[in-house]
């Protein structure tokens, strides 16, 4: 402690995020041990069971919190990032050939009982490199290369990730977006982020068509908003649009009024010709506005509607060809393009009603029904809200939400005060992650995501998933706790 | 507060945050469905499983019936320190065994949790009452009630089949039907009429709690259901006979089977060897023993095994002859001892020569049906020797040969009768000739067909010209059985032709000892049996003895056809044994001059014979 001048531990350490963080660790290991106990009861430090090595990976995970917060200089991260993140790469790469398998994707390294996820560490080396490059003095988000740069150090990983098979690990990269946004890209990059996964969805569930309507209608809109000539458009192409809507169903009328046959013109005819041949005379003529106008957000706009169009044709390609079989299952299952109450259906059917059953109050620690006795499965694991939910109820779920909630606007409130960029950077690479975790691994034990199979974090079971979430959290509080030292 | 870029993400972690505390409180506390389905996954249904319907015989008796027999089950976690000794007295097992067990219970402890588990298996009543006196003693222990399955007559494993508990397969491609734990028949009847007599399951509803422990009745038993019996059902078998047959049949390799010919009900199906009954209740204790046994006892002969019919086929070829206009019955033809052909001879035994179609069968020639074989082969009417084979093989399989009969039975097989395409293909296109395929005229050569194919056959040639399907179910309130079986099934060769080929097997058997006759053993005063032997070359060791034969002469009413193999000639064992089955059908005992024959059927044992490797 002496190496160390300035103020004590008590006002130099978070201690809201240090208590949320243990608060959502110990809750985790007892719904484990109320997950996976048996009709044997055994005691939770039974080391054959789940509880108990949780506990191990509690005090090891609290040593790791203790070593980032006490030992180490938090100044060296910025230093070390590269050879971190050069070493995490070539880890990800080397598990693919020397990992084992387990579920049909070889992302984990196995040294006897220890099993552990380069993907996992892969967050933090991201985050630490992220926060290196965006806090470098001269660094643009705007310049194209500085972008790239950045782009490739997220996208990286992600993608040697995805060839892992853990598409859904690879998801949460995503989040880092929130990271740009925050530190200066353009709102338009997540707004078409969010607007792809719409297309995507719309194409899927309804057609390509009411996909490409909603793509004109989205256009429209912003052009309208940004040129402030809202009045004007909504006279003109939104009429157009609404009535474009009822051209399908139009046509199939017709096709029954003359009973068309199968060969017949109408019968071949499909909409989105209509709308091919709209937009082959309407671009031309924008573009040369656009021109005329060098208006930058008109030209933007034509590459956008241009990309979402072919998206839109690439949809069945992407669903049928990139996505593996289990991914195209979830997600059709999640959209209620099938119903699966067996299969893939099976853990979220199950998951929704074990949560479902515990109503406001829940039915008390170790009384569920539903987790207890198997009848979800990977209850330990990702499905761990479930028990929560159940034996906890309502009131359980939101709390620890809430702790969650806290813990991620508390990075935020700290990584805003901090005076350092690497400092808030990092800080929102936490928060992102975090929030990614967070919103996924509840969102599909409660059927609003598909079924991706990533950890809760500080709460589910497993030692290498707690460590990462450990470290990625407390080499935060660290940096914050050195600043304030000063 | 600004609109900035961090107030933005601000909010966007509000509102996902809210989205996320939205859907839990809809499915935790707004929707009831996730409740009702929670209580049906900790629901318990206590399966009561039917009794399953009952096998009764022709004339009403029972062949199959049902018992009770008790299991012992232990619930490991509630059993208390006791005497191991008084137990093993009650029960009459050995204390290694019971601490065996306990033993095992211990290890598996986690995953038995507060189950039971079954100790021992069907108890019967006298023991488990001697055990339930004394049952306060050991707490833990109880017995469970179960139906097994009882058989009064010894009928054999084979035509009875038996029920065991439904392996995976069965499981999945029943479609639902069957789950794990569920009995099935597996062979014979009890698979044939599964349907009926499985009867419906019921069951007890219980909650549960988290530890998997019993806590109460769901709605006190308001939603649990009564399992319903198994109808009982009426077989065309006669219990007596099929006893009797199975008596007959005992340590002889081969096949017994009875038809009443006005109606292809089956009286008796004998496969033999066979599993014993005593075994059928538990097969699975027995399954080993059984599949081990060199004569293969689980091999339904009567249905599945395709053997030369030898001599038999005699009146087959005879009939066919008669329709095609080959011969007339006073056709005659010389035999020396055999049919010459080129430098080869089919051979033949001594009699006189020459014979007409009557002597030909009552003296079983097989000269004469070389001639006739080769007359159906040679006939001007075809164009060639191909297309008289085609016709020849469209006449066999009228008689029911070559194809699966349709019985009720499963797996019945179809045999073999060969045709052109047959011998192109081993032969060669125009390479072989009426010498050739000679041999089919006696029966030997490329057929295959079942014993009851030649049962079929009997009841055909007792019909003058058709049969009905032979099947094993009744007719009865319970069940109704498919119309196909009530159809008369013609031959292609008229009725007219019949009554001479009856006259040449009435003579086989009743023209006395010494006339030539080949089946003088098996005449009963009174009975007027008409039958044919047969003595099918067996390459595996002495000829297999054929017999078929149907009595009386006029209304018959039972078609019998004995199949023993290496019993050399068919008036050794076969037709002795068919002519019992006959007398004690229709006289209901045997008489006194036919006691010393029945005596050395009953003892005879020809298993010595049989390779068995």
């Amino acid at each position: 402690m002496e190496r160390y001048k300035g103020r004590g531990i008590k006002d130099t350490v978070d201690w809201t995020m240090v208590i949320c963080y243990l608060l959502l660790v110990f809750i985790g290991w007892f719904n484990i041990y109320a997950s996976v106990q048996s009709a044997e009861p055994s005691s939770i430090f039974d080391f054959s069971t789940r509880s108990g090595k949780q506990f191990v990976w509690m005090v090891t995970a609290f040593a790791i919190a203790a070593v980032i917060l006490f030992v180490l200089n938090p100044n060296i991260y910025e230093g070390f990032s590269l050879p971190i993140y050069v070493c995490t790469i070539g880890l990800l790469v080397a598990v693919i050939f020397l990992g084992v398998e387990v579920k049909g994707s070889r992302s984990w390294f196995e040294f006897g009982p220890i099993r552990f996820q380069p993907a996992e560490i892969s967050k933090i080396s991201t985050s630490l490199m992220l926060a290196t490059i965006m806090s470098q003095v001269g660094y643009r988000m705007r310049s194209m290369k500085d972008f790239l740069v950045t782009a490739a150090v997220i996208l990286f990983p992600m993608a040697i990730i995805v060839a892992q098979s853990e598409t859904g690990s690879a998801l949460v990269y995503v989040g880092f977006a929130f990271v740009l946004y925050r530190e200066g890209l353009s709102g338009w990059l997540l707004f078409m982020i969010a607007m792809a996964i719409l297309l995507f969805i719309v194409t899927l569930t309804v057609s390509p068509y009411a996909s490409i309507l909603v793509l004109i209608g989205v256009t429209t809109i912003c052009n309208g908003l940004y040129s402030g000539k809202m009045k004007q458009w909504s006279f003109t192409v939104l009429p157009f649009i609404a009535v474009m809507a009822f051209l399908p169903w139009g046509l199939r009328e017709l096709a029954d009024a003359v009973s068309a046959g199968e060969e017949s013109f109408l019968a071949k005819f499909r909409p989105e010709y209509v709308l091919l041949g709209a937009a082959a005379c309407a671009l031309p003529y924008y573009a040369f506005r656009a021109y005329r106008e060098r208006s930058m957000f008109k030209w933007m706009s034509i590459a956008a509607f241009v990309a979402g169009i072919l998206l839109i044709f690439s949809v069945d390609f992407i669903f049928h060809d990139v996505l593996q079989e289990h991914q195209r299952k979830r997600i059709e299952v999640l959209l209620g393009m099938k119903e699966d109450p067996t299969g893939v259906g099976y853990n979220v059917n199950q998951s929704m009603i074990a949560i479902g059953s515990g109503g406001l109050f829940g039915k008390g620690f170790m009384n569920g029904t539903q987790t207890t006795y198997g009848f979800v499965p990977e209850q330990s694991t990702d499905f761990i809200f479930c028990t929560i939910g159940e034996e906890w109820g309502f009131v359980g779920c939101a709390f620890v939400i809430f702790l969650y909630s806290l813990l991620i606007w508390r990075i935020i409130q700290n990584a805003e005060k901090s005076r350092e960029a690497f400092t808030r950077i990092y800080g929102y690479c936490v928060a992102s992650c975090t929030f990614m975790h967070l919103f996924i691994n509840i969102g599909m034990t409660i059927g609003i995501m598909p079924v991706i199979g990533i950890p809760l974090p500080f709460v589910s079971y497993g030692g290498s998933s707690l460590w990462a979430f450990t470290a990625l959290l407390f080499i935060f509080i660290a940096l914050v706790r050195n600043e304030r030292r000063l | 507060m600004k609109l900035n870029r961090v107030n933005k993400l601000r909010i966007g972690l509000v509102a996902a945050v809210m989205i996320l505390v939205v859907r839990l409180f809809v499915i935790q506390i707004v929707d009831d469905k996730y409740k009702i389905d929670a209580s049906n996954n900790s629901m318990v249904y206590s399966i009561i499983y039917p009794t399953r319907g009952i096998i009764h015989d022709r004339n009403g008796k029972i062949l199959v019936g049902n018992k009770i027999a008790y299991d012992l089950l232990v619930t490991p976690k509630e059993v208390e320190a006791f005497d191991t000794l008084t137990l093993c007295r009650t029960l009459g097992i050995t204390p290694e065994f019971v601490r065996e067990k306990m033993k095992e219970y211990h290890r598996d402890r986690r995953k038995i949790g507060y189950q039971s588990v079954v100790m021992l298996r069907q108890l019967p009543p006298e023991t488990y009452m001697k055990f339930a006196e004394i049952a306060y003693m050991f707490p833990g222990f109880r017995g469970q009630a179960r139906s097994i399955r009882e058989y009064p007559y010894n009928a054999g494993g084979n035509l009875l089949g038996y029920v065991s508990e439904v392996d995976a397969d069965l499981i999945k491609r029943s479609g639902g039907k069957y789950k794990a734990g569920d009995y099935a028949g597996k062979t014979g009847i009890e698979a044939t009429c599964e349907e009926y007599l499985k009867g419906e399951k019921g069951y007890n509803i219980y909650l549960r709690n988290s530890h998997n422990k019993i806590e109460s009745r769901y709605r006190d038993g308001e939603m649990d259901k009564d399992a319903v019996p198994g109808k009982d059902i009426t077989t065309t078998i006669d219990a007596e006979l099929q006893h009797y047959g199975q008596a007959l049949m005992e340590n002889k390799v081969g096949s017994l089977v009875a038809i009443e010919p006005s109606t292809g009900e089956i009286l008796t199906l004998v496969s033999s060897p066979g599993i014993d009954v005593e075994m059928l209740a538990d097969i699975g204790a027995h399954y080993n023993e059984i599949a081990a046994n060199p004569y293969k006892p689980m091999f339904n002969r009567a249905v599945q095994s395709p053997y030369p019919p030898g001599s038999v086929f005699k009146l087959v070829n005879g009939l066919i002859g008669l329709q095609e206009g080959v011969i007339t019955p006073e056709t005659e033809y010389p035999c020396q001892m055999g049919y010459h052909f080129g430098r080869n001879k089919l051979g033949c035994h001594a009699h006189r020569s020459p014979l007409d179609l009557e002597e030909s069968i009552m003296m079983s020639c097989n000269a004469y049906y070389c001639y006739v074989l080769r007359g159906l082969l040679e006939n001007d009417k075809y164009s060639s020797i191909g297309e008289a084979m085609d016709k020849w093989n469209e006449y066999v399989k009228s008689f029911g040969f070559g194809k699966k009969l349709g019985s009720d039975f499963p797996s019945e097989l179809g045999g073999f009768i060969p045709d052109s395409k047959y011998y192109d293909k081993v032969y060669g296109k125009g390479r072989w000739k009426a010498t050739t395929v000679i041999s089919l005229s006696i029966g030997q050569g490329e057929i295959g067909c079942t014993p009851l194919h030649l049962a079929n056959l009997c009841a055909t040639i007792a019909n003058r010209g058709h049969y009905y399907i032979p099947h094993i179910i009744k007719d009865s309130k319970e069940v109704t059985i498919d119309n196909k079986y009530k159809e008369k099934q013609y031959t292609l060769v008229d009725t007219v032709h019949f009554p001479k080929v009856i006259e040449g097997m009435y003579r086989a058997v009743n023209s006395g000892y010494g006339s030539g006759g080949t089946a003088t053993i098996a005449a009963v005063d009174g009975l007027d049996i008409c039958g044919k032997t047969g003595t099918a070359q067996n390459p595996r060791g002495d000829d297999n003895s054929v017999f078929i034969c149907f009595a009386p002469k006029d209304n018959p009413k039972i078609a019998v056809a004995a199949y023993v193999e290496h019993g050399s000639f068919g008036a050794r064992w076969a037709a002795p044994i068919a002519s019992l089955l006959v007398e004690k059908y229709l006289n209901g005992e045997i008489g006194e001059s036919r006691k010393p024959l029945e005596q050395r059927i009953l003892e005879g044992n020809l298993l010595d014979k049989v390779k068995t490797d």
